[in-house]
C-alpha cells in the first residue's frame, strides 16, 4: 500500500481521507439504503417536532413546573452511560492486552462518539431558548465554572468527544495511509479516555446528587450506580452490533470479543442489582422523607401510579437478563439468539432505570409535596425518536468507515 | 449491508483512491440527488423555526449579560423592550432599572397564627407581576396543613371550601431569597444571582431555559414560561423593572423578586398590601428601628427546611 506522497501534507490528505470514507460509507446494498432512508425519515419527523416546540414554546411537552425535566433529560442521562460503557472494550484490549479485542476496540469508541452526539442533541432539545446556546460557550458567553455542575458536564462531555474522535480518526487515517499506527500518538489518549469515561458519568451523577432539596437523588450511591449500569448497557449494545456485523458482512474473529463482553456483563449486571437492592433497603427500611419518591416509583402514591408499570418492567427485564447472563449456556454459539435477547433486555432495562425511573421520581412528589404526574407527550416522543435515529445514522456510517479495518486487522 | 459491498473484488476496500466503478458518475449523481432531497426535506422540516426567529430580533440575540451592559446599552435595551411590549401586547409601559439601596437587606416574615389561607396574596402577585392569565400563575403557593405538624408531606396546595378550617393552619411559600441559594449555584450561565439587598434575580434576556435552577430550588419558587405569557393590554401593570415584573419572554425562568420594582422605591410588596389579616411583615433587617427587626428578635421564629443549609431570608413565626 502506498504511503502519503512526498508533496502531499496531512492538511490535504486528511480531508481526502474523510471524503473517501464518507463516499464508501454511503455505498451499500438496497437494504442499507432502506435502513438509512428510514432513519432519515424518522430524523426529519423529530426535527420538525423540535422546530414546532421552539416556535410554540415548551408547552407542547408534558413537563410542568413541578416535573421540570422529562424524557429528554432521561435520555440524556442514559446516553452518557452508553458513551461511558462504550470504552468497556478498551479496558480488556489495552489494559489486559487482549489481542482479539484490539481489532474491534474501535467499535466501542465509535459508539461513544455517536452517544455523545445524541447527548448534546438531547440537551439542546431540552433548552427553553436554544437560540441562546452561545451563552454557554466559555469566553464569549458567561460560564459559571467551577460552581455549576452543568458547566463541568459540558466540558467533560466535549473533551470525551474529542478524545474519541482523535483515536478513531487517527487509527482509521493511518489505515488509509497504509501506515502502522504509532502507539505514542494514541495509546496515552486511549488510557485517558478510560479515566474520562468514568468522569463523564460521575459528573452527570453529581448533577443530580448535588441537589439537597431532592432526597431521591441525594445519595452517594448515585455515581457508582450510574457506572455499573453503564457498564451493562454499553457492552450489551456492542455485543448486538458485533453479532449484526458478523451476520451482515461475514467478518470473522468477532466471537472472542463477544465472549469477553458477555463475561464483563455477568459481573457488572450483578453489581448493578446489588446496588439497587442496597439503595432500596435504605429507602424503605429507614423511611422518612426519602421514602415517598421511592414509594411513588414502586407502588404509587395517593393513588397516582404513572411510573409503576415502567418500574416493574425494568425490574423484570433486569432480573431476567441477569439470570440469562449468569447461565453458562449463553456463551454457546447455538444460544446466540438468547444472548441477543438478554442484551436487549438489559439495554431496555437500563434505559428505563436510568431514564424515567431516575429523573421523574426526583420530581414526584415536588419540593412542596404536590404530586403532579408526568407522561411524555407525543411531541417529546417524536423528538426523542428523531435524535435516536440521527444517532444510529452516525453509528452506522462510522461503523461502515471502520469496516475495512475490521476486515483486515492491522498489526497494531 | 451485504457481504458484497465494500468487499467486492471490483472495489478493494483497502484501495485508497476513490473507487473506480463504471457507473461512478451516475452514482455520484444519485447520491447528490439524495443529499439535495434530504437537505431540502430538512429545511422544510425545521421551517417553523422561521416563525420563532421573527419573534426575536438580532439585537435581542446579541444582547450581553445585564451586568455587562453599559448605561447607554441599558437605555437602548429598555427602549427596545418597551417598544416590544407596545407592539406585542398593545400596552404603554415604563421599564425602570431599579438598583439596590445601599445599606438595605430585605427580609420577609409571616405570622402563621394570623394567616387564614384566603389566598389574596396569591392573586395580588399574579396581577402585580404580569403573569400569564391562562395558567393563572403566581409566585406564591399556600399549603393547608393539619395543626400539630410542620411536615409539608401532610399539607395540600389544592384545598377548597371556606377558610380557615378549625383543625388547619396555612403556610404560604414563595421564594425565600436564600443567603446560600442553590438555584444560583447551579445556573450554568450566571443568568441568576443574588443582589446586595438580598434579592435573587434573573436576567430574562440571558437565561437559556435549562431549568436546572427549578430542579435545585427546595421551595418550588421558580416558574418556567412554557408558552408566551398572555395578558390583556388593559390588565398589564405598566410600572415595571428590568429585573422584575416586565412581561417575560417565552422559554425562560422567573421568580419572586420581593417586588423590587416597588420595594426598592420605598413601597411594600404587593402580596403584603393585599393581605387582609396583616399576617405579612416586610422590611430592612439592617435597620434597628424596623418592625421586622423587632419581630425577629422577640418572636419564636422558624425557617423552612433549615437542614438544607439554604439560609432563607424569609421567616415564619407564631404569636
Ligand atoms: S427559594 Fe428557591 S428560588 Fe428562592 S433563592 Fe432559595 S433556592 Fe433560589
Ligand atoms: S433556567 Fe435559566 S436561570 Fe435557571 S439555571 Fe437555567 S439558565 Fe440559569
Amino acid at each position: 500500500m502506498s504511503s502519503i506522497p512526498a508533496k502531499e501534507s496531512h492538511t490535504t490528505s486528511y480531508p481526502k481521507f474523510i471524503g473517501r470514507s464518507l463516499w464508501l460509507a454511503t455505498e451499500g446494498s438496497f437494504a442499507f439504503y432502506a435502513w438509512m432512508t428510514m432513519l432519515t425519515a424518522l430524523f426529519l419527523v423529530g426535527a420538525n417536532a423540535w422546530a414546532n416546540q421552539v416556535a410554540g414554546g415548551m408547552i407542547g411537552t408534558n413537563m410542568t413546573d413541578q416535573v421540570s425535566w422529562g424524557l429528554y433529560i432521561a435520555n440524556f442521562t442514559f446516553m452518557v452511560g452508553l458513551a461511558a460503557g462504550g470504552v468497556m472494550m478498551v479496558i480488556p484490549a489495552y489494559l489486559y492486552h487482549d489481542r482479539k479485542m484490539h481489532d474491534v476496540v474501535i467499535i466501542g469508541e465509535l459508539l461513544a462518539i455517536a452517544a455523545i452526539v445524541m447527548c448534546l442533541m438531547f440537551v439542546v432539545a431540552d433548552l427553553g431558548r436554544p437560540d441562546r446556546f452561545w451563552h454557554m460557550i466559555p469566553v464569549i458567553g458567561k460560564f459559571n465554572f467551577p460552581i455549576s455542575m452543568l458547566t463541568w458536564d459540558v466540558i467533560v462531555l466535549n473533551v470525551y468527544l474529542l478524545l474519541n474522535l482523535h483515536v478513531c480518526g487517527y487509527l482509521l487515517y493511518m489505515r488509509y495511509l497504509g501506515r502502522k499506527p504509532n502507539p505514542t500518538w494514541y495509546i496515552p489518549v486511549v488510557m485517558l479516555s478510560i479515566v474520562w469515561a468514568i468522569s463523564i458519568h460521575t459528573v452527570t451523577a453529581f448533577l443530580y446528587c448535588g441537589l439537597g432539596g431532592r432526597p431521591f437523588w441525594n445519595t452517594a450511591l448515585l455515581a457508582p450506580r450510574f457506572l455499573a449500569s453503564a457498564f451493562v448497557s454499553g457492552p450489551a449494545f456492542i455485543i448486538v452490533s458485533l453479532i449484526l456485523i458478523k451476520k451482515l458482512t461475514g467478518i470473522g474473529g468477532l466471537d472472542g470479543p463477544i465472549a469477553t463482553l458477555t463475561k464483563i456483563i455477568r459481573v457488572t449486571i450483578l453489581i448493578n442489582l446489588l446496588m439497587v437492592a442496597s439503595e432500596l433497603f435504605t429507602e424503605f427500611y429507614t423511611g422518612g422523607s426519602h421514602v415517598s419518591a421511592a414509594k411513588y416509583l414502586f407502588f404509587g402514591l395517593h393513588g397516582k401510579t404513572a411510573l409503576v408499570p415502567w418500574t416493574w418492567t425494568a425490574i423484570g427485564l433486569n432480573v431476567t437478563a441477569a439470570l440469562l447472563f449468569l447461565w453458562p449456556g449463553t456463551l454457546r454459539f447455538r444460544w446466540r439468539p438468547l444472548l441477543v435477547a438478554a442484551c436487549c433486555m438489559a439495554f431496555v432495562g437500563a434505559w428505563i432505570e436510568k431514564g424515567m425511573g431516575l429523573i421523574i421520581p426526583g420530581f414526584v412528589p415536588s419540593t412542596l409535596h404536590e404530586i403532579v404526574e408526568y407522561v411524555p407527550s407525543q411531541l417529546e416522543w417524536k423528538v426523542t425518536v428523531g435524535i435516536w435515529a440521527f444517532g444510529l445514522m452516525v453509528f452506522t456510517i462510522a461503523i461502515k468507515t471502520a469496516l475495512p479495518t475490521l476486515k483486515h486487522p492491522a498489526e497494531h | 449491508m451485504t457481504a458484497t459491498e465494500n468487499g467486492s473484488p471490483k472495489q478493494p476496500s483497502t484501495d485508497r483512491s476513490l473507487p473506480v466503478i463504471e457507473n461512478f458518475t451516475r452514482r455520484a449523481a444519485v447520491k447528490g440527488a439524495f443529499a439535495t432531497l434530504g437537505a431540502g426535506a430538512f429545511v422544510a422540516a425545521i421551517s417553523p423555526l422561521r416563525q420563532a426567529a421573527e419573534n426575536s430580533s438580532a439585537a435581542e440575540f446579541m444582547q450581553t449579560h445585564y451586568t455587562e451592559l453599559s448605561p447607554d446599552q441599558k437605555g437602548d435595551v429598555i427602549a427596545r423592550l418597551e417598544a416590544e411590549t407596545k407592539e406585542k401586547y398593545g400596552a404603554d409601559v415604563t421599564i425602570a432599572d431599579d438598583r439596590p439601596i445601599p445599606g438595605t437587606k430585605f427580609v420577609y416574615a409571616i405570622n402563621l397564627s394570623v394567616c387564614n389561607g384566603n389566598g389574596k396574596c396569591v392573586e395580588a402577585c399574579h396581577k402585580e407581576n404580569n403573569h400569564d392569565r391562562d395558567t393563572n400563575q403566581s409566585y406564591i403557593r399556600v399549603l393547608e396543613m393539619p395543626k400539630g405538624t410542620m411536615d409539608m408531606e401532610k399539607g395540600s396546595t389544592t384545598y377548597s371550601g371556606t377558610v380557615p378550617k378549625d383543625d388547619k393552619f396555612y403556610l404560604p411559600v414563595q421564594c425565600q431569597q436564600c443567603d446560600e441559594p442553590p438555584c444560583v449555584d447551579v445556573c450554568p450561565v450566571k443568568a441568576t444571582w443574588k443582589e446586595e439587598d438580598g434579592i435573587v434575580v434573573v436576567d430574562y434576556n440571558w437565561c437559556i431555559g435549562c431549568r436546572y435552577c427549578e430542579a435545585a430550588c427546595p421551595y418550588h419558587a421558580r416558574r418556567f414560561n412554557w408558552k408566551k405569557p398572555e395578558v390583556p393590554a388593559k390588565e398589564i401593570n405598566p410600572d415595571q423593572s428590568y429585573l422584575s415584573n416586565r412581561v417575560r419572554p417565552v422559554g425562560v425562568v422567573e421568580k419572586c423578586t420581593y417586588c423590587l420594582h416597588r420595594t426598592r422605591r420605598g413601597k411594600l410588596p404587593a402580596c403584603l398590601e393585599a393581605c387582609p389579616t396583616g399576617a405579612r411583615v416586610f422590611g430592612n433587617i439592617l435597620d434597628p428601628e424596623s418592625n421586622i427587626r423587632w419581630i425577629l428578635e422577640n418572636k419564636r421564629v422558624y425557617i423552612l427546611k433549615e437542614e438544607l443549609g439554604t439560609k432563607p431570608a424569609f421567616f415564619y413565626y407564631f404569636d
